[in-house]
Parts: C-alpha cells; sequence; structure tokens
C-alpha cells in the first residue's frame, strides 16, 4: 500500500467519513473510494453501495474476473444517551470500553453535572438543539432513558427518521404504551414504531442501574453486530 | 477511533512516516471457525515487531517471518493457513478454521 493511500484512508476515518480501499490481490494495485464521492459510475457501484450499508469487508469478483478485497471502513460506532441518570452513569464507561463515541444529553441542571459525568461525555443541553448541531447518523444507537416526554420523544422521533441503527426508550410497557400513541399521532408508522426496542435493554433480568446499562449495552451490540432478525428485541 | 494505540492503520502509518519498513497483513476471507473476522489487521516491521492479530495468536509467526520476506520483496502475496494445509504449513489454526491472510508492503514514495 502506498503511505500516500494509508494516509488518506486514515484521515477519512479519523474525520467519522466511510470510505472502501479496493485491492486487487493479484497485482497488487489499489484505490480508495470515498462514501461522499459520486461513484454512480464505477463499475463497482452496485457493490461499493452494498457494503457501504452492511460495513463489512470482504474478496469479490471484479467485472474482469480479478480478485478484489473490499477493506470497507465506516465510522466507530456512536452512543447518544438522553438523559444524565443513574443508569447512564454506568452505561458511559462501558460504552467507551467497547469502542463506541458517547454523548450524554440532559437539559436538567440537576442531573447533567459535570461531577456526575467528568469525562466530556456531557451536554447540558436541549436534545433538539444538540442534534441540529451533531445530526444522528445510521451509524449511531440512541438510548432515551429520562423517562420524561418532554425530554425524550423529539431525540427518539429523530433517531428512528435517521435510521440510527439502535433505538432504546426506557419505561414500562404502559409508558411504552402512551409513547406510542404519541408517536402515531406524529406520523410514525408502525413499521418506524417496530424498531423501537422497549422496554429497552436485553431481558437478562437486570435490576441494579449498573445491570440494566449491561443490558442496554447488549442490545445496542446485537443490533450492529448481528443480521436483523424479526424476534430480535420484539416484546 | 475509541483507541488510536490499538489502530493498527495508525500504527501502520506512523512506523512508515518513522522510516520503518513496514508490511501490513490482512485477513482476506474466512472459512468455518475462524478467531479474528475478516478485515483483521496485523503490522510487522523489517525486524519483526508487530502489533495487532490476524489469527489470535495461531499463526501470527508464520505472517510475521512471510512479511519480513515482502518488505524484502516489495511484492505482495497471499498466504493461506488451515487445518487442511498442515502438511504444507508447519502452523494450523486449532480451532479446525481456514483464513486466507493478504501481506502488502506499505511503500513511502515521496513521504
Amino acid at each position: 500500500m502506498d503511505l500516500s493511500i494509508l494516509s488518506a484512508l486514515n484521515e477519512e476515518r479519523l474525520s467519522r467519513r466511510a470510505t472502501i480501499l479496493v485491492t486487487d490481490t493479484s497485482s497488487g494495485q489499489q484505490r480508495l473510494v470515498l462514501k461522499g464521492s459520486d461513484y454512480a459510475n464505477d463499475p463497482l457501484a452496485e457493490e461499493l453501495s452494498r457494503r457501504f450499508r452492511s460495513g463489512k469487508s470482504g474478496m469479490i469478483e471484479g467485472p474482469d474476473g480479478a480478485s478484489l478485497f473490499l477493506t470497507v471502513s465506516v465510522p466507530p460506532p456512536r452512543l447518544v444517551i438522553i438523559g444524565a441518570v443513574h443508569i447512564s452513569q454506568a452505561l458511559v464507561p462501558m460504552a467507551e470500553a467497547t469502542g463506541f463515541d458517547v454523548t450524554v444529553i440532559d437539559p436538567r441542571t440537576a442531573f447533567a453535572t459535570e461531577d456526575r459525568f467528568p469525562d466530556g461525555t456531557l451536554r447540558a443541553e436541549w436534545p433538539e438543539d444538540v442534534l441540529k448541531e451533531h445530526p444522528l447518523d445510521s451509524y449511531t444507537a440512541v438510548a432515551a432513558v429520562t423517562h420524561d416526554p418532554k425530554i425524550d420523544d423529539i431525540p427518539l422521533i429523530s433517531a428512528l427518521n435517521a435510521d440510527c441503527f439502535y433505538v432504546g426508550a426506557l419505561g414500562s410497557r404502559k409508558t411504552h404504551g402512551k409513547r406510542l400513541e404519541r408517536f402515531r399521532a406524529e406520523g410514525v408508522s408502525d413499521a418506524q414504531i417496530a424498531r423501537i426496542d422497549a422496554p429497552i435493554g436485553l431481558d437478562i433480568g437486570a435490576s441494579s442501574p449498573a445491570e440494566i446499562a449491561v443490558s442496554i449495552l447488549a442490545g445496542i451490540i446485537m443490533a450492529l453486530r448481528k443480521e436483523p432478525e424479526p424476534a430480535a428485541g420484539a416484546a | 477511533m475509541a483507541d488510536d494505540r490499538l489502530d493498527i492503520l495508525t500504527i501502520s502509518e506512523r512506523w512508515t512516516r518513522e522510516g520503518r519498513k513496514v508490511a501490513l497483513a490482512t485477513v482476506i476471507e474466512t472459512w468455518g471457525s475462524a478467531p479474528r473476522p475478516v478485515g483483521s489487521h496485523l503490522v510487522i516491521d523489517a525486524e519483526g515487531r508487530f502489533e495487532g492479530s490476524v489469527s489470535g495468536g495461531c499463526v501470527e509467526g508464520a505472517v510475521v517471518s512471510e512479511a519480513i520476506d515482502v518488505i524484502g520483496t516489495g511484492k505482495p502475496v497471499t498466504l493461506e493457513f488451515g487445518v487442511a494445509d498442515e502438511t504444507a504449513w508447519r502452523v494450523g489454526l486449532s480451532c479446525g478454521g481456514r483464513i486466507r491472510v493478504y501481506v502488502e508492503p506499505v511503500t513511502a514514495n515521496a513521504a
């Protein structure tokens, strides 16, 4: 690999931009395709587009029969937690250890203090304001844990619209039922509603805030790594 | 990135800029139960120092020695490891899987 290609690849990765490095494994020839570029006329366009979605690297046969390896690089997953609550305090270090870029958003200054979140992940603002600045994308997971519809609803609907790979909402079945009524009234489709992980997290019998954080993180990792299955997270 | 110290492509770039001769190994195909997924990297320098993993320890030794050859010739090679090839390779994957690893030199032309 030429250093100039390696360096361009690293720069794109650092800026959270997806790329695919195409390597001819016989000749060693390489080229870098940026997701943001216009690759519609590329002979591999269809394959490239599929790989940008799946994020999976792999061998393919080129149009001329060449053996090509696609090194697919998509941004490290991001986790946006709505609510600076006790569960979030446990979830932040766990999610960071697993490789997520984490942001905690909570406009309630009683909860959102540097003391409780000393690691620079915290934004003590309304979610809609933060998300305007840092829009959600399909490489982002959103977990809403405030219990307060005034805070949770808007980022949850934004997450569904942005096709976030995981959307979870804390609350009992009853709370979630009321939430769904509000979402339907807002015009959210049933297919979108079905994507919400609620009650939040994998059913591992979690009881303490830290255990609930484990179950939420496990649900997020499952959504990230496993092919979608109808049973996943379905209530 | 979660941790730059463990990011193999970042390390490859840094080592090359430091003037080291470097090869990059990438898992390009796996069959059966393979310890590291497709796309996993190992970076190796001419002295045999390395970071990362392509198999979680089973075949790294063989990849490192091949990589030193690749640094010498400047030509990429594709290696295959697995139970079926134990006669061809002294090392294999104890988990019963099979992997192919692409090893390429990193070249600093106009750096």
